[in-house]
């Protein structure tokens, strides 16, 4: 009895928190009884992440972007057109994949830059800055590819980005059909994450903060562990992890870490909180800024090579479009429009709800026209439901 | 016998898990002045946001009536319309438009399909004129200083013909000039037979003017006095507002101020280019180890930008002159250079730039010094959580956790949060800037406690205010500011109220 409510007390006071996670649960399990089953197969749920890739790595930044209370527009076209300049360094330039990830990413950076630059220096609203930048790139990608035309990646390592899997462990004969390799590292990720559990919880202890009751603590790992492991399953039943995810986790992990655990991403929602207070605590208002313009840039610049890697070419119209989808997967992922309030893992969830509503609907053979108004529909509820649990206060 | 106007009858307003009001009553005679005072969190405001529909008939349990009969606001408008206007601390004009605009937002004068600005301008001038306000209706509110911003508001409230002018703090922002003249207008209004209920946390002020006083304390009415009857003292309002007696709210010292300075500023000049304006000029002062200086002046007179233009000057004003920490020269061209060197700036707007509402108390307090708690840019959490902790104790804020957000505290432990801040920094010159503005008597008491233990320990602080009894009960030195420059520094033994007043107004 104790259990059950333990499990609403916290349920209750972390409704906004699993919101998301309980929604994206809920159209999952719609679409799977509405396909038979097909939206859950490893098929299915595979090509699904390896589509959320390009937008997720997007949404990741921009999380950051409306943290600081600003918005980048011109990061959609940004992500086409320099994966376009990654296709041209291949293609015309004859540099190694090796060379060109992290001179585009670098690129990217300081196309970052620029844009939070007015915003910084002269206090130019960043909607009129990024939308410069929008028309800029935008010409830029046309520029690029005027005399080609799309232009064909005929480099197998770097299209693996978009559409390899890692490789298996040869010589294992057992579980035939799943993925080995891939199976083991959930495994590893599972341990981790009970390990780090464990020990946070002993620390929190020894300094007498409160802590779940163990019931709670408990069912919450096995829950988590268990969802680890129900995900790696599915994947491992379809050629396992491709490079697309383990990018994406990795930059997800990356930005949790940054802005939940540095100083950095402290500083990052004090300015988006308040930025007149950040800068008379002594906290410098612009480097933040330019920092995660410049993140932001960088991570598009990602973005652009995995979309490029997934076509196999860079089109003349990549990127239209990236940004608003990166918008709204933020916003259906809890980042508050007024700024300071927002999680990078939520933005995930966020990116995730809306190819999940796409995949689904395809597969239900739902005409386009329909799939946005229904995606509209469901950013609406999920800021109407963040503002309403916001604001019952505590 | 004169008239009720208005009585509140066994109010209870209940939020989860806090009783906000336990069956209060409240009774206004008609042009009266009213004054409502007692601690923050003691249910004024509450109490103000029933009365105006701003918590819906059927939230709270009890009785309105007005006029004799019983009212059952569902929203703001309702109770506006029976002639209740509420004039609240945080003035809600907008700078941008004119006065006359702002004057009848919400309730423009049209000839049916367009507004008739000839009109509206007609009766601005005579509204304003009721309220003894000479400015140009065409002027923009942003071109007016805060004390003409308060009485356009209540020309505001003037022009819709008002039976219940509600004021909520009105003289917490203003200067002592603008707060007399604010008080006059009161009287005057009275005369007009205009009621007006006042919350004040200056009890001078309060003892002025009232006809009549409620006290509130925890939510309940814990006495009602009378001026007629001789029963407004400060001391009885005091006695009734803490439950307990404070015989001086500003405690002595036991340690006398060191001889060394620590911190001296010479021929400082700050130019505000986007104001086009001088702001300060020759600015000459020091201070010792282990004093308090006191900066007095009007609004206006330069004392918050002169504590920004020497902690690194983060409104980007053009600034000369030479400023010496222990004997040694410093620049600071961000105020993050300035903390390093051991300075430190609690504001007087500490919702504006004091605190990051939205975040919580253990996130403010460790704000400005993360890295102290921090491992190669990693910020230890549970480190922070203990530090969190020894200020709330320390400084006895009260609040339920220090996971709750700062946005839901009240003045006075806002104001804690704001100084656990700046002392985390271990600072040696401590800039106070209206350090006990709009908190309540028991709050102010504990501050002044503070600021004096760490004197004792040897830090030195800079204190700005515009209350006059609190620079001469704390500083041992003062400065008074006057247009940008100092005109005088008194001894605090040579000092009082006259001779400083004299000084500003110089």
């Amino acid at each position: 009895m104790s259990f059950i409510n333990n499990l609403k007390k916290v349920l209750r006071q972390n409704i906004r928190e699993y919101g998301m996670f309980i929604a994206l649960f809920l159209i999952m399990l719609i679409f799977t009884i509405a396909t038979d089953g097909i939206f859950i197969s490893s098929r299915n749920i595979s090509n699904l992440l390896n589509q959320t890739g390009y937008i997720a790595v997007l949404a990741v930044g921009m999380t950051l972007v409306i943290i600081i209370g600003q918005i980048d527009l011109s990061v959609g076209f940004l992500a086409g057109f320099l994966g376009a300049v990654a296709a041209i360094a291949m293609v015309s330039w004859k540099l190694p994949v090796i060379v060109v990830i992290p001179l585009v990413m670098g690129f990217g950076a300081i196309a970052g830059v620029l844009t939070g630059l007015p915003v910084a220096k002269l206090g130019i609203p960043s909607f009129v800055a990024s939308l410069a930048g929008w028309l800029i790139y935008r010409g830029a990608l046309q520029m690029v590819t005027l005399k080609t035309g799309t232009i064909i990646i005929p480099n197998d390592a770097f299209n693996a980005i978009g559409n390899g899997y890692i490789p298996d462990i040869p010589g294992l004969d057992f579980l035939p059909g799943a993925h080995k390799l891939t199976l083991l590292l959930g495994i590893i990720a599972i341990a981790l994450f009970i390990f780090n559990e464990i020990r946070s919880r002993r620390k929190k202890k020894e300094y007498k903060f409160d802590i779940l009751p163990v019931d709670m603590f408990i069912f919450q790992v096995m829950f988590v562990s268990l969802l680890i492991f129900g995900i790696t399953w599915i994947l491992a039943g379809y050629n396992g992890l491709s490079w697309t995810v383990v990018i994406m986790l990795i930059v997800t992990a990356a930005y949790h870490y940054l802005s939940s655990e540095t100083v950095l991403g402290r500083y990052i929602y004090a300015v988006g909180g308040n930025p007149e207070a950040a800068e008379l605590s002594g906290i410098n208002v612009e480097k933040i800024i330019l920092i995660v313009f410049g993140s932001m840039g960088m991570l598009a610049a990602l973005s652009g090579m995995l979309f490029a890697s997934r076509l196999q070419s860079a089109t003349t119209t990549a990127g239209q479009l990236f940004e608003l989808d990166a918008i709204a997967a933020a916003y259906v992922g809890g980042v508050s429009a007024a700024g300071g309030v927002g999680k990078v893992t939520g933005s995930i969830i966020g990116a995730l709800v809306m190819t999940s509503l796409t995949s689904g609907m395809n597969l239900m053979g739902i005409g386009i026209s329909s799939q946005y108004i229904v995606r509209g529909a469901v950013l609406a509820l999920a800021v109407i439901f963040d503002v309403a649990t916001r604001t019952r206060g505590k | 016998m004169k008239k009720i106007l208005l009585e509140m009858k066994n109010i209870t307003k209940k939020f989860p898990g806090v009783v906000a009001l336990d069956n209060v009553n409240f009774q206004v005679t008609e042009s009266e002045i009213h004054c409502l005072v007692g601690e923050n969190g003691a249910g004024k405001s509450t109490l103000m946001k029933v009365l105006s529909g701003v918590y819906p008939h059927g939230s709270y349990e009890g009785e309105i009536i007005i006029d004799g009969e019983s009212q059952e606001f569902s929203n703001i408008n309702e109770s506006k319309k029976t002639g209740i206007a509420i004039i609240y601390q945080e003035l809600a004009l907008i700078p941008e438009m004119t006065v006359y605009e702002n004057i009848f937002l919400g309730h423009e004068i049209t000839n049916g399909i367009s507004v008739d600005w000839n009109e509206t301008i007609k009766r601005a001038e005579k509204v304003l004129k009721k309220v003894c306000l000479q400015v140009n209706p065409a002027d923009k509110i942003k071109e007016l200083g805060v004390g003409k911003q308060q009485l356009v508001e209540i020309a505001k409230a003037l022009s819709m013909d008002v039976k219940l002018l509600l004021l909520d703090e009105p003289t917490s922002a203003l200067s002592e000039d603008d707060s007399e003249n604010l008080l006059g207008l009161l009287r005057e209004l009275k005369k007009q037979g205009v009621t007006c209920v006042l919350i004040s946390h200056k009890l001078s002020e309060v003892i002025k003017i009232a006809d009549t006083v409620t006290v509130l304390r925890d939510g309940e009415t814990v006495g009602s006095l009378s001026a007629e009857k001789g029963e407004i003292t400060e001391n009885t309002l005091v006695k009734l507002m803490v439950g307990r007696e404070i015989n001086d709210i500003y405690p002595k010292r036991k340690v006398k101020k060191g001889k060394d300075i620590v911190f001296e500023v010479k021929d400082w000049n700050v130019y505000d280019p986007s104001r086009g304006k001088q702001i300060l000029s020759d600015i000459n002062f020091n201070v010792r180890k282990g004093e308090i200086v006191g900066f007095s002046g009007l609004m206006g007179s330069g004392r918050t930008e002169l504590a920004l233009s020497l902690f690194g000057n983060p409104g980007r004003s053009r600034v000369s002159g030479d400023m010496y920490i222990d004997g040694e020269k410093n620049n600071f061209s961000h105020p993050e250079n300035a903390i390093k060197e051991g300075l430190a700036y609690v504001s007087e707007d500490r919702k504006g730039n004091g605190l990051i509402l939205i975040q919580d108390v253990k996130q403010n307090i460790t704000l400005a010094n993360l890295r102290e708690i921090a491992k190669r840019g990693v910020v230890d959490n549970n480190a922070e959580i203990k530090i969190a902790n020894e200020y709330k104790t320390s400084l006895a804020i009260k609040t339920p956790s220090i996971e709750q957000k700062v946005l839901y505290l009240s003045g006075g432990n806002q104001q804690k949060v704001s100084l656990a801040k700046w002392l985390f920094v271990k600072p040696d010159i401590l800039i106070l800037d209206e350090p006990t503005r709009g908190i309540d008597v028991g709050a102010k008491y504990e501050i002044h406690s503070i600021m004096n233990e760490l004197v004792e320990q040897g830090m030195s602080i800079i204190m700005i205010s515009s209350e006059l009894p609190e620079i001469l009960g704390m500083s041992d030195r003062i400065y008074v500011l006057s247009a940008g420059k100092i005109s005088g520094e008194l001894s605090v033994e040579e000092a009082n109220q006259e001779k400083i007043m004299h000084l500003a107004t110089n």
